[in-house]
């Protein structure tokens, strides 16, 4: 039986990115939604689409039954379930079986095994699988402990069983340690959770999280296609993926590339699988990866194994459902190049990560596609086939399922898109998001491209030499904006001069004027943060302070990204807007507010007092006359910026009050049913 | 030539009036973060364009002593000169000269400068800085201020006038920029008031600063005497130099066009998923302003006041347009006293000097209230609608989502001689919500919810579209939201041409 109509039980962007790859196989596409997503790109793409119900997930993308019934109505014959939803759910792939239509993806019975935590770690020692060693039953005493850490290995974590949040937990590196930690964990657990059992296990230094990319048929036969490093993460999620692993090497991958489909050949398994590891990145044998679990669907970072092995995972998943073998074998399998993704999210980094919702007002991603050396850079009309320019750069790939106009809601995963880049090296690939990234537009919401774009340039991350802290050791205090050389502030002061002075002559073109058109001002002086440099422009001859600079752009009024070239062949795109006497700047991580002057009114500039925006934060304000439908915080809890802190009515709207400060909420002046003034002072924080 | 003693005489004097009240009292200006007189003129006009006239004017007071303090220019400097090539006439006190307190001489040159500007269709600049009245001349100096005031009335609605308050601006003086089109004030360094605080604490006992009674951020909030604040002189003069360049030089001239590379017709898909599906929730009418408009380039006046409505200048394929919209997202866009007032005064401004006016529509009505009636929104709301009706230039609305009431009739409804009254597919043009009305028309099945909201749904169905209206003729055509800006485009290409006039009359009546 081959699959004629394909239903998608999934939105955002693996719903159109499956859909693209079921409609270039020749299948009809069947979208499902609810009723916030009515307008969603992944319904318009579909052939057809079927409203499961209202927003929340548990009463829309969760309900198999409705999802089934759409199946039944449209006459789908499958289903993809994407990830996340009901993509894990046995019940699901079973429900599917028992009504006739096919399930795209592992049988149910491997989803089960790998779904139970315990039973699969068990699974996994008898597949023979590495996992983290350790011990599970009771520990009768210290003594006993003891030896117990001794067996397994210094560092040895001891926790609480019933322990969490860092509580009743202890490192120990030797047996000294273990003497003096192993009563106190003891005692913690007792006095915290009312649980004194202890287990040991061994500490795995400078962890890394590196997964294995399985893929198997129907028949039989189960191939491992790599690995993806996914260190990158905040909050266990992730951030950054690439494919394969700086610190894999190809004996490392065949050994853990072989367990994991040990692994997936005692559950019977087939379709795309991805068994996931942690590695001690302090272990140079490349024997230190131990199991951590085994996810029996299709990954959100699926595409850096697609760029690295040129397969399509979405059409072999579909291939294997029609009961198809493998067309290729093991030593068919080969990555090529490096391919790495970032995950752009609403979520704001200069606010203490805070999920952002909202309208995409402008959403303009980077260009996409295979990317000629001079393109990568930044500049048109690069002729592929130009013997000069054969080689090409690399490959830019966005996976999304938003369109400007389209609302981040609450109700979903906050994730905007996947920038993928794909390079004969890990270097170039990273430089590829660093200018695909410089040339994403989004505004309307909170985004972490600035973060993104922080992290490729990171010294340490472009080492390497990273681990699944790697966010928090690097960015303790939160993320403040990526660090700007000198040398491109420069460029900056330069651009932002340009664009002035492109506004100022068109300003010289309006009618009505006495004499003849002035030309516009040529000196200009540019102060970015607290320092001032003076640009001269004459034509194409450009000083930065008195030094020449070659540089190369075009800038329009009106323009929203500017593409300028350093020194013929440094490319530099830049974000603009405009703000009052001058412009905001966005690139390489960062935003810069960039005031420019005429020379002839910066010299007056000096006199200007720098005046301290009165501190308004602490007071969290009614905006309007109406009533305060709901408080969400009371005395003395902490609250970040950005965090919603009160719902006011007016007019039968209901309105946000977030927080524009983290703070302790101090005294509150207004309870729920409350009727406000304008700028009366719901709460104070402190 | 330049040793005839006639030729170093004058460069003596020129330099003397240069000085102003001497460099301390410069420095004592600057120390405040602001510039001089001078120097602001610096700012605002192009490089080297100033022309001054009446340097050597002097005071004719003889009381006090004052015969023994002569500086030239007596306290004001005033001239002419261009903001991008374009001819503008402007003063600029001087504050290091007898606190840049208005003689009768100072008041002259004001007015000449002024007489000027009406003479050749100019725009007039007034930067004020000034202590008050000079108390030595007495009523020759509050002769001077209503001479100005005269003035300013007579040419109101011929050419621009625009005011920069820079630093004090007390008494009397403040009815000057009062009667001018616009207010721009700086933070901190500049205050309006008709009494000041100490006076108010004689009298009501209250305790007030000056900033808190007259200050920038006091009027451009609370009061809505200013129309912007900014941050510094610098910020307020450049800022100047943008607005003038929406401005027709008079009421005789058409306004200036200046090109862009934006095309007339880009889309915005975008905005054809702005209207959310839920009528209670807001959006923001900045974005459709600002994909309307050519470059996304919006000078919104009054930004922080009364701001359930919108108003401001920007351009279609590079002439200027005033907007006026309803804010969804302020007390949901309802019509009360303060954003009448508001976008009446636009609406006029913009009419007087032939300036489109392009409505963006979404308005629940007019906000009900004990303090809105008994505070007049009768006679207040009556200004918007007034000004719209009377209005001849092209006139262009745009209906988004609600257009309920008498607040329907009020925005540039096509009753008001609309010249092209376009709505989205989300507009509902009706008397009231759907709620509302059923309670009212089927007041028996009230209490029966079942039948409410079949009543609803069934008024929904009639009335919350854009078709009955347009079947009425009251709408000429139901757009696409991403076609906005090419509908305007063209509607105010086919509308350059317009003639209307009203009735003679000496002038209207509008309920003040």
């Amino acid at each position: 039986m081959t699959i004629k109509k394909l239903l998608i039980a999934n939105r955002g962007e693996i719903a159109c990115r499956v859909i693209r790859t079921a409609r270039r196989m020749g299948m009809q596409t069947v979208a499902v939604y609810s009723e916030a997503d009515a307008r969603a790109p992944h319904v318009l793409m579909a052939d057809e689409a079927v409203l499961l119900g209202p927003p929340p997930a548990a009463q829309s993308y969760l309900l198999a039954g409705a999802i089934i019934a759409a199946c039944k109505a449209t006459g789908a014959d499958a289903v993809h379930p994407g990830y996340g939803f009901l993509s894990e759910r046995e019940s699901f792939a079973r429900a599917c079986a028992d009504n006739g239509i096919i399930f795209v993806g592992p049988p149910p019975k491997a989803i089960a095994a790998m779904g139970d935590k315990i039973e699969s770690k068990k699974l996994a020692l008898a597949a023979g699988v590495n996992v983290v060693p350790g011990h599970v039953g009771e520990i009768d005493d210290t003594e006993h402990a003891v030896r117990i850490a001794t067996e397994i290995g210094y560092p040895v974590m001891m926790k609480a069983s019933a322990g969490g949040g860092g509580k009743g937990m202890r490192l120990a590196y030797s047996e000294a340690e273990v003497r003096e930690g192993f009563p106190a964990v003891k005692r913690e657990g007792l006095a915290s959770f009312g649980d004194d059992r202890v287990f040991i296990e061994k500490f795995i230094e400078q962890p890394r999280h590196i997964e294995i990319q399985l893929l198997g048929d129907q028949h039989g036969t189960i191939l491992y296609l790599g690995e993806r490093e996914c260190s990158i993460q905040r909050r266990h999620q992730k951030v950054v993926e690439e494919a394969p692993s700086p610190f894999v090497s190809p004996e490392m991958r065949k050994a853990m590339g072989e367990q994991a489909a040990a692994l997936a050949q005692a559950v019977g398994y087939y379709s795309a699988g991805t068994v996931e590891f942690i590695v001690a990145g302090n272990d140079p044998t490349g024997q230190g990866f131990y199991f951590l679990e085994m996810n029996t669907r299709l990954q959100v970072e699926h595409p850096v194994t697609e760029m690295v092995t040129g397969l399509d995972l979405v059409e072999q998943m579909i291939r294997v459902a029609n009961g198809e073998a493998l067309s290729f074998d093991q030593d068919d399998v080969h990555l090529d190049g490096w391919s790495v993704e970032t995950r752009v999210y609403a979520e704001d980094p200069y606010r203490g990560f805070l999920p952002s919702t909202g309208r995409l007002v402008r959403y303009t991603p980077p260009q996409t596609g295979e990317l000629a050396t001079d393109e990568a850079e930044g500049l048109d009309g690069t002729d592929l086939e130009d013997p000069d320019h054969g080689l090409t750069a690399g490959t830019v790939r966005l996976d999304d399922g938003v369109t400007e106009g389209s609302e981040v809601s609450m109700f979903y995963d906050p994730m905007i898109a996947k920038l993928v880049t794909h390079a004969a090296t890990r270097e170039a690939a990273i430089d590829l998001q660093i200018g695909a990234l410089d040339r994403f537009e989004i505004e309307g919401l909170g985004h972490n491209i600035d973060f993104l774009s922080a992290l490729m340039q990171h010294e340490r991350f472009r080492s390497g030499a990273i681990t699944t802290g790697f966010i928090a050791e690097e960015y303790p205090d939160g993320f403040t904006g990526a660090p700007a050389a000198d040398g491109l502030l420069r460029q900056l002061a330069a651009i932002a001069a340009f664009a002035s002075m492109a506004q100022a002559d068109r300003a010289r073109r309006i009618e009505g004027q006495l004499g003849r058109r002035l030309a516009p001002p040529t000196e200009w002086q540019v102060r970015i943060g607290s320092a001032s440099r003076s640009v001269t422009i004459f034509g194409d001859d450009v000083t930065v302070d008195g030094v020449p600079l070659d540089m190369a752009l075009d800038y329009t009024p009106g323009d929203r990204l500017i593409e300028a070239d350093f020194n013929e062949g440094e490319a530099l795109a830049v974000r603009i807007a405009p703000v009052r006497s001058g412009w905001r700047l966005t690139t390489r991580g960062a935003s810069h507010e960039v005031r420019v002057l005429p020379a002839h009114v910066a010299r007056h500039a000096g006199h200007m007092i720098e005046r301290p925006a009165p501190d308004l934060s602490r007071f969290l304000m009614s905006p309007m006359p109406g009533k305060l439908v709901t408080l969400h915080v009371e005395a003395g809890e902490k609250v970040e910026a950005g965090q919603p802190l009160a719902v006011v009515e007016a007019m039968k709207m209901e309105n946000i009050l977030r927080a524009g400060r983290a703070g302790t909420v101090g005294r509150v002046n207004a309870q729920a049913g409350a009727t406000l003034a304008l700028d009366e002072v719901i709460l104070e924080l402190e | 030539m330049s040793d005839l003693p006639i030729i170093e005489q004058l460069e003596a004097k020129r330099a003397a009036a240069r000085l102003g009240g001497g460099q301390a009292r410069i420095d004592a200006q600057h120390a405040k973060g602001k510039l001089t007189a001078r120097e602001r003129l610096d700012v605002l006009l192009d490089e080297d364009s100033f022309e001054e006239l009446d340097m050597y004017v002097e005071h004719n007071c003889i009381d006090f002593g004052m015969d023994q303090q002569h500086v030239p220019g007596d306290g004001v400097v005033t001239g002419s000169g261009t903001i991008n090539g374009r001819l503008v006439f402007v003063f600029s006190q001087d504050f290091t000269v007898f606190g840049g307190s208005l003689s009768e001489r100072h008041a002259q040159k004001i007015c000449k400068i002024m007489d000027m500007a009406m003479k050749v269709g100019a725009p007039v600049i007034g930067l004020n800085d000034s202590g008050g009245a000079r108390i030595q001349e007495g009523v020759a100096s509050l002769g001077g201020y209503a001479e100005v005031f005269q003035r300013n009335v007579l040419a109101s609605g011929v050419v621009p006038q625009i005011s920069l308050v820079m630093g004090p601006c007390a008494g009397g003086a403040v009815y000057s920029p009062a009667m001018t089109d616009f207010i721009f004030m700086v933070k901190d360094s500049s205050y309006m008031f008709v009494t000041g605080p100490d006076v108010v604490k004689t009298v009501t006992n209250e305790l007030v600063s000056q900033e808190e009674l007259g200050g920038a951020v006091t009027h451009t909030t609370k009061s809505g005497v200013a129309d912007v604040a900014f941050d510094n002189d610098i910020e307020a003069l450049l800022a100047a130099r943008d607005f003038v360049d929406f401005l027709p030089a008079s009421n005789r001239e058409s306004v200036p066009e200046r090109p862009t590379a934006d095309p007339f017709d880009r889309e915005e898909p975008s905005l054809d998923t702005l209207i959310p599906a839920s009528a209670n929730q807001p959006y923001d009418m900045h974005e459709i302003i600002r994909k309307t408009l050519d470059e996304g380039d919006f000078f919104e006046v009054q930004p922080a006041h009364a701001g359930n409505i919108l108003c401001g200048f920007g351009r279609i394929e590079g002439r200027t347009v005033g907007v006026v919209a309803n804010q969804p997202t302020v007390l949901a866009g309802v019509l009360d006293i303060n954003s009448s007032k508001k976008a009446a005064r636009f609406v006029r401004f913009c009419d007087a000097f032939e300036i489109p006016i392009l409505t963006f529509v979404d308005v629940p009505g007019f906000l009900p209230g004990v303090a809105q009636e008994h505070a007049g929104i009768i006679k207040h709301g009556a200004k918007l609608l007034f000004a719209y009706a009377e209005a001849t230039v092209p006139k262009i609305t745009i209906i988004t989502r609600k257009a309920y009431g008498g607040a329907y009739d009020v925005m540039a409804s096509k009753h008001l001689r609309g010249d092209l009254n376009y709505a989205w597919p989300t507009a509902e043009i009706a008397v009231m919500g759907a709620k509302g009305a059923v309670e009212i028309i089927f007041r028996s099945d009230n209490g029966d919810a079942a039948k409410v909201a079949e009543r609803i749904a069934e008024y929904e169905a009639r009335f919350a579209n854009p078709f009955v209206a347009a079947s009425k003729g009251f709408i000429d055509e139901v757009i696409l939201p991403h076609a906005t800006r090419r509908r305007v485009a063209l509607g105010l290409r086919k509308l350059r041409n317009k003639q209307l006039e009203n009735p003679w009359k000496k002038h209207d009546n509008i309920p003040l």
